[in-house]
């Protein structure tokens, strides 16, 4: 927990977070249009989703299950029956003039997410509820100074809405849940976690107070679409909020909206009168019933989960709880990692992937999806090592190799003659000569110098260019090195 | 066969007619487009589509001489203007919606097409089928054809399907599609002394009609006979995927069974329908409607709905409350008219001002009031309880009973503008069919009589949900023991 | 429960309807006698009665996930008041 420090004293953040995920789906949750990233204006739009006189929702089998797929990878209750709603107000992204959406009683009850911190310590995140309900159409303000443009491809496109208890008490903690959360949801497939098309977008919830007093009044931070803006907006309101209290003022309840080129918050301009959504059951549909078989079939086919992946990372494979929880973070990373530990040293092939393939990716800027060197390759990589058919030193440059031209490391050994030389003779010719080029140093180490062993080694190696095999050069120089000095020490 | 006596068939005899040969499907029609010509004063119609309707009749003459007839093949039918119709403007009656063009057709009016019928226009209706009276309109009031004995002033054809009641009842359609909210196809078919059948909700696809209130809105049919309003309905009925309410079960041949008689059945008559204010000339018919029914081989039997009249008020929270929600889509931005503003919320207000009517607006305020933060309790859903009530109070009579009967209306057709001044006195004429509507029954009201003033009077049929073939069987054998046969006169 | 005038207000702006001043106190009286009828549902009992959903109880049919919609934005936007190419147009909004 990390507090706020103000001119009179420390504050403590309260956050809360409203997080809307796009189900993955092929058509919409109430209408047969595409929900397809990208398409020409308003042309994945049905007579549904532009709200034509006497159309009707009829709701997507995949969308309900997606919701209670995810239901069950947040650990939470499935409600067997659920109730959509309208959501009455104007807008023009809004054909209906409603959102349906659900109100009273969502698919989902309460869940919990657990989140770890920088220090080590994880903390838990309540869920309080996750309901279905559809995305608005996008309004365009700058294509011409006098008219907002409005494209309903987004309209209708399924949601949901997962709230969390204001549970968090830093922006770090808010940005730790939305990670995680993220990589619940790409573990389950019921959202592809696409912040920057709008996938995934949060609204957050703050309000300060003195460490353990009641909660205060809280803003609305709307439609943050990455987890960076969601630090540093949280940040930045959670220190404004001191600083209005400090100034002897009180914060309002509002919504606020971020800039992301100054990193503050500010209203939003339009002060829509009063709220009154006047919400009522949506006569057009009926309530949703689901039965036990329907969850306990979705249930059956739920991934193992980060939680439980980093548990068994650690247990089973021997990892550092550290490294299991970097390789847990994404989907990609952990099926990644698998497939190169499949049958291999965990410890290893996790070295390999955190150490190098992490951070060849980060250097280069690239996704795991986009990652030049696949698993496969990564892992006989691996095994060359363990074959001794290269040393560590060596497999640094061929992997460099595979990550500039996504080849195969066999291939590379073999082209530029990397294989390790574990030939005796070979190596015995390359010892001798460095002894025999270093009489001054054989006589200190004969001498009682024997940390110098690291010395002869290194210029072995060298005259090797890395190939010869370390093992064998230790025993060879140590046999030779003792041999001249006698064996009565 | 003359003009008149084409206009004059019921939708089974000119089946038969066509079947035989006797008549072309374009002669048909070419006598109705004559029709609606001559009665433009009635406003009945808000977009005649001759052209198309002549199109329609010679795709249909073709497919009958190819041997493909369907059950309404040749048929001329006049679609209710709440039904969007690909390439024809639909408008809801309201200016909001003036010049919309749907890429679309409605589910129950493609059914009919596909069926064979022909389309001679678009009806008049209140705007958004909001009214009781047809006075609404944003393209005028809807004449009845009917005048009261001794007087020429023109009368409202009575609630939304008014046009559709009058147009068949004025012989400019053989048949209409209706759509009934509260009693919007049953109300203006006793008016005008026609047919007019609700089904059970969720039986007609309520896809591409425009909504009113989604949760009591059901397509139906209003024909010159009870037979007639069971052929269309066998066609518009049907499990659509594309509305989520729509219920998939087996359409019935609800004509087969007409003529099966009400013998051995019960008939529920409920004390509660015996309004302080019903007229005895009602009260009579409704003596004479159990008198028939009787002779007929049913047995009455008194059953009590004791939550009646609590339907009312429920109804008129539940409906406008849906509609304020449902109308909401009408903002000037991707259909129908814009009225620009200062800024865009000016915009939505002026455009949704201008572009509502009275009664609309009306109805949009109580209903986004009665959803408001502090008032849903209280007034929404406070109005769905009573309603679970309501529907609760037919389940325990359908215990005792396998139909009900009761009158259609508390009075009879009323001048146009005589009531709309006192919006609770125009909302009490359908005390006697909004609660069937609550429950989601079926229930058709059957021309039975005339009243002191000489104008038609309906009974009312209400039936188990999706029992529309005892509610037929029940409305034949009124019709038959009726012998309705009065129409309106000429004009003055 | 009294409506006044600054309610109906209130509502009308909700509702996006623009009510004109010297017709608002007609409706206000409206809207309060239609109120006060409706006030007569008070005098049932509507404990542990639940709201009604569905005249027949059955589940929520779902449809299967595939695109079977889309590609007509000339047909979407064919019907708009105002438009520029496939866009809907509004008056500027600023956020
Ligand atoms: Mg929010
Ligand atoms: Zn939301």
């Amino acid at each position: 927990m990390s507090l706020i420090e103000g001119q009179s004293g420390a504050w403590e953040a309260v956050i809360g977070l409203e997080v809307h995920a796009q189900v993955t789906s092929e058509s919409k949750l109430f209408s047969g249009a595409s929900t397809a990233f990208g398409g020409e204006p308003n042309a994945q739009v049905s007579l549904v989703d532009a709200a034509m006189p006497g159309m009707l929702p009829v709701i997507n089998e995949r969308c309900v299950e997606q919701a209670v797929r995810t239901g069950l990878g947040l650990g939470a209750q499935i409600n067997l029956v659920s109730v959509f709603d309208r959501k009455n107000y104007f807008y023009p992204d809004l054909p209906q003039g409603y959102q349906i959406s659900q109100y009273s009683q969502p698919i989902v009850g309460s869940g919990a997410v657990e989140i770890a911190l920088e220090d080590g310590t994880t903390r838990t995140v309540r869920i309080a509820r996750l309901h279905l309900e559809q995305d608005a159409g996008k309004s365009l303000h700058d294509r011409d100074p006098r008219r907002t443009w409005v494209d309903l491809n987004r309209a209708g496109v399924a949601l949901m809405e997962i709230v969390s208890e204001p549970d968090m008490r830093s922006p770090e903690e808010a940005a730790a849940f939305m990670t995680r959360l993220r990589a619940i949801l790409r573990y389950l497939g019921t959202c592809d976690g696409n912040m920057e098309e709008g996938s995934l977008r949060a609204d957050v919830n703050v309000s300060v107070r003195r460490p353990g007093a009641a909660l205060g009044t809280r803003c609305e931070i709307k439609n943050l679409n990455s987890i960076r803006f969601i630090r540093e907006a949280a940040a930045h309101e959670a220190r404004r909020q001191v600083a209005v209290i400090e100034d002897g003022g009180a914060v309002e309840q509002e919504t606020r909206l971020f800039d992301t080129g100054s990193g503050t918050t500010r209203p939003m301009r339009s002060k829509e009168e009063e709220h009154d959504y006047r919400y009522f059951p949506d006569p057009d549909l009926l309530p949703l019933v689901l039965d036990e078989a329907f969850v306990d079939g979705i249930r059956a086919t739920l991934p193992e989960l980060p939680d439980a992946k980093k548990r068994r990372f650690v247990d089973a494979l021997g990892l550092s709880e550290e490294d299991a929880e970097v390789l847990v973070a994404d989907r990609d990373s952990a099926a990644y990692f698998e497939a190169v530990a499949e049958g291999r040293d965990a410890k290893l092939a996790a070295n390999w992937v955190i150490r190098d393939l992490f951070g060849a990716l980060n250097r280069s800027g690239l996704a795991i999806a986009d990652a030049p060197v696949s698993a496969s390759d990564l892992g006989a990589l691996v095994d060359l090592i363990r074959a001794g058919t290269i040393s560590g030193r060596i497999a640094r440059e061929v992997f460099e190799a595979m990550f500039e031209t996504g080849r195969d490391p066999g291939s590379i050994v073999a082209e530029r003659g990397l294989e390790q030389v574990s030939d005796t003779g070979a190596i015995e010719a390359i010892v001798d000569a460095v002894l025999a080029g270093h009489p001054d140093r054989v006589a200190e180490y004969r001498g009682g110098k024997t940390r110098l062993l690291g010395f002869f080694v290194g210029q072995a190696m060298k005259a090797s260019r890395g190939k010869a095999n370390p093992k064998t050069v230790n025993e060879l120089l140590r046999a030779k090195l003792d041999e001249g000095q006698g064996r009565d020490e | 066969m003359a003009g008149g006596a084409l206009t004059g068939l019921t939708i089974a005899a000119a089946r038969d007619a066509l079947a035989g040969g006797e008549i072309s499907a374009r002669e048909l029609a070419l006598a109705h487009i004559a029709a609606i010509e001559d009665a433009r004063p009635l406003n009945a119609f808000i977009t005649e589509t001759p052209e198309r309707a002549l199109a329609d009749a010679a795709a249909s003459d073709a497919r009958r001489r190819r041997g493909e007839a369907g059950a309404l093949e040749g048929i001329p039918l006049g679609i209710k203007d709440l039904f969007c119709t690909e390439g024809v403007m639909s408008t809801a009656a309201s200016a909001i919606l003036d010049g919309f063009v749907p890429p679309y057709e409605s589910t129950v009016s493609r059914n009919l097409f596909e069926a064979g019928a022909v389309m001679l226009g678009k009806l008049n209706l209140d705007e958004f089928a909001m009214g009781s009276s047809n006075e609404t309109s944003h393209f005028g009031p809807v004449e009845n054809p009917w005048r009261r004995r001794g007087g020429n002033r023109p009368l409202v054809p009575g609630r939304p399907s008014a046009r559709s009641g009058a147009a068949v009842a004025a012989r400019l359609c053989l048949g209409a599609t209706g759509t009934d909210t509260g009693g919007s196809i049953r109300q203006p078919a006793a008016f005008c002394g026609v047919v007019g059948a609700k089904p059970t909700y969720g039986r007609c696809s309520r896809w591409g009609i425009v909504a009113f209130a989604s949760s009591l809105d059901q397509a139906g049919p209003v024909a010159r006979s009870v037979r007639d309003t069971a052929i269309m309905l066998g066609a518009m009925a049907g499990f659509d995927p594309k509305d989520s309410t729509s219920v998939d079960i087996a359409v019935p041949d609800f004509e087969a069974t007409i003529d099966d008689g009400v013998a051995g059945l019960r008939v529920g008559i409920p004390a509660e329908y015996a309004l302080d204010e019903t007229p005895g000339d009602i009260r009579a018919l409704w003596e004479d409607g159990i008198a028939w029914l009787r002779d007929a081989g049913a047995e009455p039997v008194e059953v009590s709905l004791p939550h009646t009249a609590y339907a009312l008020p429920a109804y008129h929270l539940i409906a406008p409350a849906e509609a304020s929600s449902n109308l909401a889509r009408y903002d000037g931005v991707r259909y129908g008219r814009r009225v620009e503003g200062a800024d865009l919320i000016d915009t939505y207000a002026r455009t949704r001002g201008a572009g509502f009517g009275a009664e609309v607006r009306r109805r949009i305020l109580i209903g986004t009031y009665a959803l408001s933060a502090g008032y849903y309790d209280a007034y929404y859903l406070k109005a769905q309880k009573v309603r679970t009530l309501v529907a609760r109070d037919f389940d325990d009579a359908f215990e005792a009973c396998d139909f009900l009967l009761m009158p259609t209306c508390p009075s009879d057709a009323f001048a146009i503008g005589e009531k709309s001044d006192d919006p609770i006195a125009m909302y009490l004429n359908d005390v006697l069919t909004v609660p069937a509507s609550l429950a989601g029954l079926p229930a058709m009201s059957v021309p039975a009589g005339l009243s002191e003033g000489g104008l038609p009077l309906g009974l009312q049929i209400v039936s188990r949900a999706f029992d529309e073939e005892t509610m037929f069987r029940a409305a034949r054998s009124i019709e038959k023991a009726a012998g309705f046969e009065a129409r309106p006169g000429p004009r003055a | 429960m009294a409506v006044d005038t600054d309610t109906v207000r209130r509502i009308a702006m909700l509702a996006r309807l623009d009510v004109p001043d010297d017709e608002l106190a007609a409706l206000t009286g409206e809207l309060a006698k239609i109120l006060d009828w409706m006030g007569q549902l008070g005098e049932i009992d509507t404990d542990g009665v639940v709201p009604m959903t569905a005249v027949k109880p059955m589940p929520l049919r779902r449809r299967a996930d595939a695109v079977t919609e889309g590609g007509m934005a000339d047909e979407i936007v064919a019907n708009a008041p105002e438009a520029a190419g496939p866009f809907y147009t509004v008056p500027k909004v600023i956020e």
